[in-house]
């Protein structure tokens, strides 16, 4: 059997470790289009900010390719047969494949700015070149606009500010962090950011960049050194013209196979059910790409598994505040917001469907299990479990269970 | 593989558990003398509420959703046992968002917390365990 894997991130490895825990003998070729060793990506801001290095970046210990008999191939796929059952690659090569597992990420959304082509120096923040060359334009001198006010953004802004004489984020939307955040947790946040010294523009709208001064759509002129595009991401798809299906990122079911028979897929490319709305999202979230990448892992290599309880969730923290939060927000709320302290829990239906905390992010997984599981809430103490997370909150049966031993 | 079970019909909530765990981290020789006016980050907690109590501590599970959430790679499962790699990790909490039992906690330390059955620090049966004086927490196979 040979397994080809597109992609060595989070996904890509999490499928070397399900094929392994099947399949120990099988040929495993992955294929990168990065110089590196498998790294975390998230860890990116970090290594700006000195806490970590690229060493301690490093994904997996230095012998993963070697105990999981792997050969890593550096090239760019530019294509996929289904037909032939290969990939081709930019330098002609071709690979080919029993089973395939896409699992190519996110590239940076670059908005068509009129007049960004003569902007310079210009980022995005995705990878760890991006992190590299952007950490060689900065100075004490230089004041670095980053456009964007999510998780992208606003980690860079974290890493890369004492090295710079200010950061200004600026967003479209009224408020930071709008897809994980509402309105009054957002402005605990914001306030927080400012008193470390970063400044946001919110609610604004760029018109067009005339060099290195931004012109906002009311006509006022905001010049920079640095620019950081950190608008959002798309799905790293487009090489596959139509080998396998796609609406905004390939379908995958709960086995994570593709509408094509071997082809699998993962991660930050793949779009899949959100347990806690019912619909089906592009979830690029580094958790849930390893866990779909064990999962086909294992269905390639003829055992059987399903991740069917994907949710979004983030855990994010800024200068020592830190955020979790996980599923959607709709429904009757539950809030509590006190000491800089803020939790929103968010129910209907005799559900939990999503929560935002941010100061005391204590137990919160005991919150994100009740939404991954759909606990019926009249099963447990809610009004105790909103209060103070906990198994107290369960039954002394279910309690037994999960102190004493169930799996 | 042994791990620590608990049994809340014999815990007397006397907390004995939480000071022999933040003991069994600190390398001193008098518990008494090592805790006195210390206040203590265990990485077993005391649940309680009306009357009932019991000890929460890592069920070291056989799908460890911290392991696989783990973003930088820190959190491994060896053996059975989930342990942390202390250089890699950067607090982000992921894990504290992955887990179900709300066995992981921030420390005072800049990296997160959590049991490993006194691996790193004694030999045998994990501290919790040996000071329970009720044997509400055991060490053993099931």
């Amino acid at each position: 059997m040979k397994y080809v894997i597109i992609g060595n991130s989070a996904a890509g490895i999490g499928t070397v470790e399900g094929i392994r825990q099947v399949d120990k003998l099988g040929e495993i070729v992955i294929i990168t289009n990065e110089p590196y060793y498998t790294y975390s990506r998230p860890l990116i801001s970090y290594l700006l900010l000195g806490k970590t290095t690229e060493e301690q970046m490093k994904y997996r210990g230095n012998s993963f390719y070697t105990d999981n008999h792997c050969t890593l191939i550096n090239g760019t796929v530019t294509e996929v047969s289904a037909k032939t059952k290969a990939v081709s690659l930019s330098d002609g090569s071709r690979i080919s494949f029993d089973k395939l597992l896409i699992a190519t990420g996110s590239l940076a959304f670059v908005p068509p700015f009129d007049g960004l082509d003569r902007v310079e120096p210009k980022f995005t923040f995705m990878s760890l070149d991006d992190a590299k060359k952007l950490s060689n334009a900065l100075d004490p001198s230089k004041h670095v606009m980053i456009v964007g006010a999510g998780l992208i953004g606003l980690k860079c802004a974290e890493g890369i500010l004492e090295k710079v004489a200010s950061v200004t984020v600026l967003d479209l939307a009224p408020r930071i962090l709008s897809s994980i955040l509402d309105y009054d947790s957002a402005k605990l946040v914001q306030s927080h950011l400012e008193s470390k010294g970063i400044s946001f523009m919110l609610s604004c709208s760029i018109k067009r960049f005339e060099h290195n001064t931004a012109i906002l759509e009311n006509n006022s002129e905001i010049p920079f050194d640095v620019l950081v595009l950190a608008v959002g991401v798309r799905p790293n798809i487009d090489f596959l013209k139509g080998s396998v299906q796609i609406d905004r990122g390939i379908i995958i079911n709960g086995k994570t196979e593709t509408s094509t028979p071997d082809i699998y897929a993962a991660g930050d490319c793949t779009q899949t059910l959100d347990v806690s709305s019912g619909q089906n999202k592009i979830m690029a979230l580094l958790p849930n790409a390893y866990m779909q990448g064990e999962c086909a892992g294992i269905n390639m290599a003829g055992g059987e598994k399903s991740f069917d309880k994907a949710i979004p969730m983030n855990a994010v923290g800024f200068f020592g505040l830190h955020i979790i939060t996980a599923g959607s927000y709709n429904g009757e709320v539950y809030t509590e917001n006190k000491n800089g302290n803020y939790k929103r829990l968010f129910y209907s239906g005799n559900k939990l469907n999503g929560y935002i905390l941010v100061g005391n992010v204590e137990k919160a997984g005991i919150y994100t299990s009740l939404i991954r599981e759909q606990t019926p809430l009249d099963s447990i103490d809610f009004a105790l479990v909103c209060e103070k997370p906990g198994l107290m909150a369960f039954t002394k049966e279910i309690r037994m269970v999960k102190l004493g031993g169930g799996k | 593989m042994k791990r620590v079970y608990v049994n809340e019909k014999w815990c007397l909530g006397c907390y004995l558990c939480e000071y022999y765990c933040a003991f069994a981290g600190m390398n001193e020789k008098d518990m008494a003398r090592a805790l006195k006016d210390v206040k203590i980050n265990p990485k077993i907690k005391i649940e309680e509420h009306n009357g009932i109590s019991f000890a929460v501590s890592c069920r070291h599970c056989h799908e460890p959703l911290c392991v696989k959430g783990c973003i930088t790679g820190a959190l491994i499962r060896t053996d059975g046992v989930v342990t942390i790699n202390r250089e890699k990790c950067v607090n982000c909490y992921t894990c504290i968002l992955n887990c179900s039992y709300g066995a992981i906690s921030p420390s005072d330390e800049g990296v997160v917390q959590k049991c490993e059955l006194c691996i790193k620090t004694i030999t045998g049966t994990p501290a919790c365990v040996r000071g329970c004086p009720n044997g509400a927490i055991v060490f053993e196979e099931r």
